[in-house]
């Protein structure tokens, strides 16, 4: 017929307009960024030249931009897995810290062989994110309390318990240590080195191997038909006799294990192979960039983690040649958040079309919802 | 007769799929009160949005006191002298009835600093205790609106109204959530706002307060004007029939039905809707299988909490529930449907669909979990296609492709998802809330058509429905819903329209029944 070739064509369109706006959001935010570097002085040209050199130009640039990338992947799976199921898990942050010390306890307290001990500093990980994630939801499961709130104050809660735990007389604190962190962990808990005098970890093909788990488990399982009717119609899920409540706690303790992996695999690939207070502040919160710019879904993600950990990466010489700030990239990476948050900016300016059928995922529609 | 204080003249307006008001006119005299009667959905609430500045008309003028004007929001409205009381009251619980009264319309004394001005709650206090006593609205200016009862917030929001300096006021439903004692209240206040030369536009579906209260009425229908009557000229049945039908019964080819054992059995049930007032007043009704039992009612009488009770989806208070010989009273939603039932929810889009998802999705909704759509724990894909490629053939849904979405296909074709999707179950009982609301004359005939062959397959169908023709022309036997309660249940053969129109106006059949209810 030819009016179902119409509409397939028009569906292709809209699979385009999908992919326009995160793209037209970056171009977008380069320019307004490079607004600033000439009102400062700065050829933005060279500063971006150099911003690409720094992230993709040798084999340490590359491999610099696949470790940045990798925990911004996790996380930002952990996030379009909540955001999926209708919850908004702002926690990803302090699931990461818990997710972050469980493994680093596991893997400096007992020695064994690595292909047991590197899963299982892991996996204790991944429990003790999904742990912290999962009270938030049974808190909304149970009493309507809106995961936004809960998840922000387990943030500082996580953070204030291992501040403790790692400061002076604290359980995880190294012994005979100046500054406040935990033992490195054994040799044996350590990720293997892909590259041979390289920092590239296996924690790289872990991400990407999560990217697809997570798919599959999306799109291929009971599980993940039972997340996605839950967030995309709560009230049609209870009509199908999905335990909403149910879901509300396992979204979040799936989402959480992901966040508490991010964290885990920072401790066991990257030297010093311990836990500090600084370690990866903000990355939490980076990562509802990555994935909100990824389209909440799991090959999106991947594409927007791998932009933010090449502009993580590439910064460093941006800064040295052009005396650009460091910050200019976390400019740049708000500037993206705003234009896809608020896509009807995006709109405006290159005319693109609202579409009328609903998108796949609202951002805002576990505001006011609830059980 | 005088200048009407508001005139409306051909007013439309379109939502997106549905024309709520069509070139609707109304006409209010000065010291009137002229009901706005008509089933949910009918407009009447629409229609007053659009006096009241929420929405603006897509056509049509609208005149006060002679003059054309526009009305672009609430404020707009209220400085014209027309207030409107809400169904959902619009006040404060933290804050005292006099603050209630102040927000938006902030009175100040001594210097005017803007927005650093002293305000002046003593002097709005005296001023709605004055207002209150002329009316007989007895309200405590100092009281916190949360300590208040139903009845009182609503008085609040007159005398809010009131102070704001409305002449015309648009009461919407305030009936619904009173006793029937304050009702009586209410209609005194009524009065005596008229007695002081107000007029009020009273919106509700009750046919008897129309008659005690109203002195002309209008009745929509679908964004209609059906008519304007007045209550010394017309009946409750009169009235119940320009709400509810349209003239044409749909005739559905049935044999005569074949009855079997019970596949659902109420006892006394109760339930409570979601402002907690009691919905559902102890009904007790039997569905055989092979029969089609018909429950007609106006809407909002307690149907949907019925059927939500029925299917888990609302907790029971009180009775019992017994599906295909088991009790299912306080069971979840999942395990009543697994003993066998199918339901057809009132509410497409809420219930029934997920309409970001393709219609294969959909169409599995609740048989994702079962093989053969899923082994062990994995979906297969395939199976949900080949299910999906089946049902839409069999039940002639108009589709580009499997892959659409629920949500861009019309509401015919959504409904008949639906119903491909409950039918396609084994099943036992069949529970059918309003499935051919809003729907086209062919699919209505299509869907009815699936349900007689259902009965006439063994299965129990239970049919809710506020469209007195689709009640007629498919039940065996039919029930009539008013208030929460069954008023009646009789074969087929002996309803009549007239004789449902009146039960379902509250009418009860006894001998000296007009006068005990």
């Amino acid at each position: 017929m030819a009016t179902s070739e119409a509409r397939r064509s028009s569906r292709r369109r809209a699979l385009l307009g999908r992919l326009a706006i995160p793209l037209l959001a970056i171009f977008t935010a380069l320019i307004v960024a490079s607004l600033a570097m000439v009102l400062s002085g700065t050829d933005p040209i060279k500063a971006y030249l150099a911003l690409a050199e720094g992230a993709f130009g040798s084999q340490v640039a590359r491999v610099e931009t696949l470790i940045k990338a990798t925990p911004f992947l996790l996380a930002g799976l952990a996030i379009a897995l909540a955001f999926r199921g209708g919850l908004f898990n702002i926690g990803v942050e302090g699931q990461l810290f818990v997710g972050s010390a469980v493994t680093v306890f596991i893997g400096y307290s007992v020695e064994l062989p690595a292909a047991i001990h590197i899963p299982l500093a892991l996996l204790g990980g991944m429990i003790g994110g999904a742990v912290w994630a999962g009270i938030p939801g049974y808190l909304k499961a149970r009493n309507g309390a809106h995961e936004v709130i809960t998840t922000i104050m387990f943030n500082f809660i996580a953070l204030r318990i291992i501040s403790w735990a790692i400061g002076v007389g604290g359980p995880l604190r190294a012994p005979r240590t100046v500054v406040p962190e935990t033992p490195a962990v054994f040799e044996s808990a350590r990720l293997p080195i892909l590259i041979p005098d390289s920092r590239l970890h296996a924690g790289v093909i872990i991400a990407v191997i999560a990217a697809f788990v997570v798919y599959w488990l999306l799109w291929r399982t009971v599980t993940g038909f039972e997340l996605r009717t839950v967030g995309a119609n709560p009230n049609a899920a209870r009509y199908a006799g999905i335990n909403v409540e149910f879901n509300i706690v396992r979204t979040m303790a799936l989402s959480g294990a992901l966040a508490g992996l991010s964290g885990g695999i920072q401790v066991l690939g990257l030297a010093p192979y311990t836990f500090t207070t600084g370690f990866n502040v903000g990355l939490g919160f980076d990562s509802i960039a990555v994935a909100v710019l990824g389209s909440i879904h799991p090959f999106g993600v991947a594409l927007a983690a791998l932009l933010f950990g090449a502009m993580d990466a590439g910064a460093r010489l941006m800064q040295l040649r052009t005396k650009v700030p460091i910050d200019v990239v976390t400019i740049v990476q708000g500037l993206i958040l705003a234009f896809v948050a608020a896509d009807q900016i995006i709109r405006r300016l290159y005319r693109i079309r609202t579409e009328t059928e609903e998108g796949p995922v609202s951002l805002s529609q576990s505001w006011g919802g609830g059980s | 007769m005088s200048e009407p204080v508001l005139r409306l003249v051909g007013i439309s307006k379109r939502f997106p799929g549905v024309l709520a008001n069509d070139n609707v006119d109304f006409e209010l005299a000065p010291g009137e009160i002229h009901a706005l009667l008509g089933e949910n959905g009918a407009g009447k609430t629409t229609l007053m949005n659009v006096v009241y500045g929420l929405y603006k008309q897509d056509e049509g003028q609208i005149f006060i006191d002679g003059r054309q004007v526009e009305i672009h929001d609430p404020n707009d409205a209220l400085a014209r002298g027309i207030g409107m009381v809400h169904q959902h009251f619009m006040l404060v619980p933290v804050m005292t009835v006099t603050e209630n009264m102040m927000l938006g319309h902030e009175t100040t004394r001594g210097l005017r600093l803007g927005l650093l001005s002293d305000l002046d709650p003593d002097r709005v206090a005296e001023e709605i205790k004055a207002l209150g006593d002329k009316h007989g609205l007895s309200i405590d200016p100092e009281a916190y609106v949360r300590d208040l009862s139903v009845g009182e917030e609503q008085r609040v929001e007159i005398v809010k109204a009131l102070y704001r300096g409305a002449e015309v006021l648009i009461l919407d439903e305030p009936t619904a959530v009173l006793t029937p004692q304050e009702a009586e209240d209410l209609f005194s206040i009524m009065r005596s706002l008229i007695a002081e030369g107000k007029s009020i536009i009273f919106i509700t579906h009750k046919l008897k307060e129309v008659l005690v209260i109203a002195d002309r009425i209008t009745v929509l229908r679908d964004g209609r004007v059906v008519g304007t009557t007045e209550p010394s000229k017309t009946t409750e049945a009169e009235l119940a029939a320009m709400m509810v039908g349209r003239e044409v019964i749909l005739q559905v080819e049935k044999g005569p039905a074949a009855p079997g054992e019970a596949v659902l059995e109420v006892q006394d049930l109760q339930v409570r809707d979601l402002r907690e007032q009691m919905a559902i007043r102890g009904v007790s009704f039997t569905v055989r299988a092979g029969e089609i039992f018909g429950i007609a009612g106006v809407q909002g009488n307690g149907q949907a909490e019925l059927v939500e009770a029925l299917t888990g989806l609302t907790p029971v208070e009180g009775g019992h529930i017994f599906m295909n010989g088991q009790e299912t009273t306080h069971l979840r939603p999942r395990a009543i449907t697994e003993t066998g039932i199918a339901h057809v929810p009132e509410d497409r889009h809420k219930h029934g669909l997920v309409l970001v998802y393709p219609l294969d999705e959909n169409l599995v909704l609740q048989t994702y979990y079962l093989p053969p759509f899923a082994k062990r724990t994995f979906l297969q894909p395939k199976e949900v296609r080949e299910n999906a490629i089946r049902l839409i053939q069999e039940f002639d849904v108009r589709t580009p492709s499997v892959r659409t979405h629920a949500g861009s296909l019309s509401g015919g074709n959504q409904q008949k998802v639906i119903v491909a999707r409950e039918l396609s179950r084994d099943i036992r009982l069949l529970i059918a809330n309003q499935p051919t609301r809003g729907l086209d004359v062919g699919s209505i005939e299509f869907i009815h058509r699936r349900i007689v062959e259902k009965r006439d397959e063994g299965v129990g169908v239970l049919l809710v429905s506020s469209e007195l023709d689709e009640i007629l022309g498919l039940s065996d036997r039919i029930a009539v819903m008013y208030a929460g309660e069954i008023l009646a249940v009789m074969p087929a053969e002996e309803a009549t329209k007239e004789r449902l129109g009146l039960l379902m106006a509250g009418v009860r059949e006894a001998p000296d029944s007009i006068a005990a209810d």
